[in-house]
């Protein structure tokens, strides 16, 4: 297993090296450069101001020359200044936005999971019925209607109409003066909106797998095997084919996580949650280099771990992968 | 003038600049008897963006300068009527040759922090403007000054090479603080984070991307703001932000036609909230590029000219909200010259020009040729502005009228600028320009400015337009100046390198608790210290 291991972590350095050439390039290739994003189209700015901005920001120097700089900066853990007028460090303007788009994305993915798995095992279970056929036209209604649509109906119903929720934000104007407890469930009213749109969306796809890779397992000559020994169907289902169910939603899992940080950009803008979606978008429209670099880097780096994880979980759940004898 | 890039963006800055034809609210609601002025509550403005810095020198958003207003102060500013008055500066005095202005400034202004204000942070602002060590936008008009001296704490003189118009409202940009700054790096300042100015509020709290608190500055010289608080909350998303007003979370933004004609109109709405009009400080046009064969004849520009209905694009596109526009200064600026003829509507006179230049035959689909060729071209416009992308649909069916076949293409902004403005690789544009109080507009129409990046990117050239030019910005006599300007607007009618198409109006809205808001040419923000909420009635 640690051969294995190794082996996976060592893969991971030329296809980071890879991945900084490759989203370096894609970023300078954009049209458009910070300086020109800031300070086009005011006639107050002559081409000298714009020259004294490109040398601040070191875009005066070969792209070669940029890179390598970027890199250097990289290996030590640096992710450099943002080109915005603040010029802040990368690190910090990633680190204040990244705690929520963390927290609401794990809660999403836990509510994802907690609602598809079931739903998938209850329309398995109950194939071709009533019951699959309104789960499945639920589902995939959640799928098909647009994100934004959805967040400003709901925001309409529930903020403007019933004003039972908060319509954006995170906080109630004065909240800081709450105790404790009221703090977290004003928080927690902020929420409820971003994250039942958030996860509505995922539902539909989640569910559906989930469905047919129980269908494939109920399907196998074990599980014939345990209804034919007499064992409750309740058994059958949550004890004998849940477990191989779950395997192939190991690999969905794990390539969830790298959307942990990357935020969305609809719902985050729709419901102002200044998290990684938006900065990400913010960065790109103003061509914020080493911001767009600094979130594409983090982001990859986390779906190789993510693919990482998700082929450990996989070889501790089937001896056969870590032996490396593959499924037959 | 800055492009009207987004002008949803741009509208903070509208309630700075703004002309007149001011439409007066409702009154104030809360019954019939005398309210009375009191300290205390909130004003909570939604903002699109938020701030970048707030140091006002190194930021070049409309969401940073519009927080950086409250907090620091220029030796000059604009009063209600758009006339430069003292701010900092007690007073000023320019020279009889133009050359210096002499700024007295006030006594017994503090910064925030409690140290006095003095000449030496007007010096000190001066400098860093000009380091070249400064990533700043804003240095161009502090770089023709030829000398600045502080006789004393209380004095600055400043000398010019030659008489620079509009040298005296650049001084209206930000005072920073000396004692804070000098001797240090700026762009690693901490008080582009937790400004420390002079304005009317200082600074509180600032959220990233959810709120930027200030508080009210008791000591203000023009006294003590009645609202204790201005909160920014930073709502990216107009729709959301409409949704936030009608729910009461916040007081304050700016509303689209639509919003403002078919959805604020119900009882329950107008009794919460106060709607203001009045024309914003900007213009949608559209620019020929004279280079290109096809727009070289000038009764080509005025044949097209002729050809849009004008009326027709203020009520399909601004429900009516908006006036024609016929020049590049917007009517009731002191510039702004009332006799220049604007092309009227005319289909038959736009045809009769075409014929003159050539296009009289029309192809078997109805379009104009001339040598075999169909008079075809098309309109390039940014990506993400409605009002834009409508107008033009609206004018390529006018022009359809007439033989004119009209394309249209919309382009992300980088991409617009890079690869079709800057390079003149276009026939046609829609954009916008947000115009400053002061008419200088050299940069934009001067013969100097037509090389690529520059802001003459139609390539307009009229030796009587560049000397007038000249002439508008090297004098402080108005009459001179308004006589140069005058006669630039008559050019510009009869040239028409743009059609001038309209003049939007601001739209902003604001609750019906804040007393104390008046229009004004120049907007509603001028008097916002003297806002206030009775004290039954606040609710923070």
């Amino acid at each position: 297993m640690t051969r294995y291991l190794m082996k996976r972590i060592l893969m991971l350095i030329p296809l980071m090296v890879g991945i900084t050439l490759i989203t370096f390039s894609v970023v300078h290739l954009a049209p458009g450069e910070p300086v020109e994003m800031q300070m086009a189209m005011n006639p107050k700015v002559g081409k000298e101001a714009r020259e004294r901005m490109r040398k601040f920001y070191g875009l005066d120097k070969p792209l070669a020359e940029q890179y390598v700089t970027w890199v250097g900066k990289l290996a030590r853990l640096d992710l450099g200044r943002s080109f915005s007028s603040d010029n802040r460090p990368v690190r910090d303007k990633i680190a204040e936005r990244l705690p929520i788009t963390l927290a609401l994305n794990i809660i999403a993915l836990v509510l994802e999971f907690g609602l598809a798995i079931p739903i998938g095992i209850l329309a398995a279970t109950h194939r071709d019925t009533w019951l699959d056929k309104g789960i499945t036209v639920f589902v995939f209604v959640g799928f098909a209607v647009p994100t934004f649509w959805l967040a400003l109906l709901l925001m309409y119903l529930f903020g403007v109409k019933l004003n039972w929720l908060p319509i954006s934000g995170l906080h109630t104007l004065g909240s800081d003066s709450y105790g404790l407890l009221r703090y977290v469930g004003d928080m927690a009213k902020h929420l409820c909106m971003p994250i039942m749109v958030a996860s509505f969306g995922s539902l539909a796809g989640l569910s559906r797998y989930m469905r047919s890779s129980m269908l494939n397992v109920i399907g196998q000559d074990y599980i014939t095997t345990a209804r034919a020994k007499g064992l409750s169907e309740r058994v059958v289902i949550y004890k004998h084919a849940l477990r191989n169910a779950l395997l192939p939603l190991i690999t969905q899992a794990g390539l969830a996580i790298p959307g942990l940080i990357g935020g969305s950009v609809i719902f985050e803008t729709i419901y102002a949650i200044p998290g990684m979606g938006q900065l990400f978008y913010q960065a790109v429209m103003a061509r914020d280099y080493p911001v767009v670099m600094g979130i594409v880097i983090i982001g990859a780096l986390l779906t190789l771990i993510g693919n990482l994880v998700a082929d450990v979980c996989y070889a501790l759940a089937d001896p056969r992968i870590r032996e490396g004898r593959g499924v037959q | 003038m800055n492009t009207v890039r987004r002008f949803r963006l741009l509208f903070p800055a509208l309630f700075l600049f703004v002309s007149a034809c001011t439409q007066a609210p409702a009154p104030p609601r809360g019954g019939a008897g005398v309210v009375k002025p009191a300290y205390g509550d909130a004003l909570v403005e939604g903002t699109i963006g938020d701030a970048s810095t707030l140091i006002p020198l190194l930021a070049t958003d409309s969401s940073s300068h519009a927080v950086a207003g409250q907090i620091y102060n220029g030796l000059v500013k604009y009063d209600k009527n758009l006339k430069i008055i003292g701010d900092l500066a007690q007073s000023f005095a320019i020279s009889p040759d133009g050359l210096t202005i002499t700024f007295h400034l006030r006594r017994g202004v503090k910064w925030h922090d409690g140290a006095p204000f003095t000449s030496r942070d007007v010096l000190y602002t001066y400098h860093v403007v000009i380091d070249p060590k400064t990533p700043t936008a804003y240095a161009e008009d502090f770089k023709q000054v030829k000398g600045i001296v502080a006789p004393d704490d209380y004095t600055v003189r400043v000398t010019y090479g030659a008489p620079f118009a509009p040298a005296l409202a650049s001084w209206g940009t930000a005072i920073l603080p000396a004692h804070l700054l000098e001797g240090k790096d700026i762009t690693k300042s901490p008080l582009a984070r937790a400004p420390i100015g002079t304005g009317p509020y200082r600074f509180k709290e600032w959220v990233a991307g959810q709120k930027i608190v200030l508080e009210s500055n008791h000591d203000y010289f023009e006294g003590r703001p009645w609202i204790d608080r201005y909160i920014y909350r930073i709502i990216p998303d107009t729709s959301t932000m409409y949704m936030e007003l009608k729910a009461g979370a916040i007081d304050m933004m700016g509303l689209t036609p639509v919003q403002y004609a078919r959805q604020t109109t119900g009882t329950r709405f107008t009794s919460l909230f106060n709607k203001y009009r009045y024309p914003s400080s900007s213009y949608v046009y559209m620019g020929y590029n004279l280079r290109h064969p096809l727009f070289r004849d000038k009764r080509i520009r005025q044949a097209l000219t002729a050809a849009i209905d004008k009326d027709e694009l203020i009520h399909g596109v601004l429900f009516g909200m908006g006036q024609k526009a016929a020049g590049p200064i917007p009517p009731g600026r002191w510039a702004y010259n009332p006799n220049v003829r604007d092309i009227a509507y005319d289909p038959k006179h736009a045809a009769e020009l075409l014929a003159q230049a050539g296009w009289r035959e029309k192809n078997s689909d109805g379009i104009l040729t001339k040598d075999g060729k169909p008079f075809s071209f098309t309109i390039l416009t940014n990506q993400g502005n409605q009002q834009r992308l409508l107008t033009a649909q609206i004018v390529q069916q006018r022009l359809r009228y007439v033989g004119v076949d009209v394309k249209i293409r919309i382009v992300e902004w980088a991409t617009f600028l890079k690869e079709f403005v800057d390079k003149g690789n276009f026939e046609v544009v829609m954009l916008g320009w947000t115009t400053t109080p002061d008419p200088d507009m050299y940069d934009v129409w001067h013969s100097s400015k037509t090389n690529p990046g520059e802001l003459n990117f139609v390539g307009f050239k009229n030796a009587e337009v560049d000397r007038l030019l000249v002439e508008g910005r090297s004098t402080f006599d108005m009459e001179k100046r308004k006589k140069a300007y005058f006669r630039i607007q008559e050019i510009m009618a009869d040239e028409q390198p743009y059609t001038f198409l309209y003049v939007p109006d601001a739209l902003p809205v604001v609750s019906a608790r804040i007393r104390g808001v008046e229009t004004a040419p120049a907007g509603i923000g001028y008097n916002q210290i003297k806002w206030y909420v009775p004290k039954a009635e606040q609710v923070y």
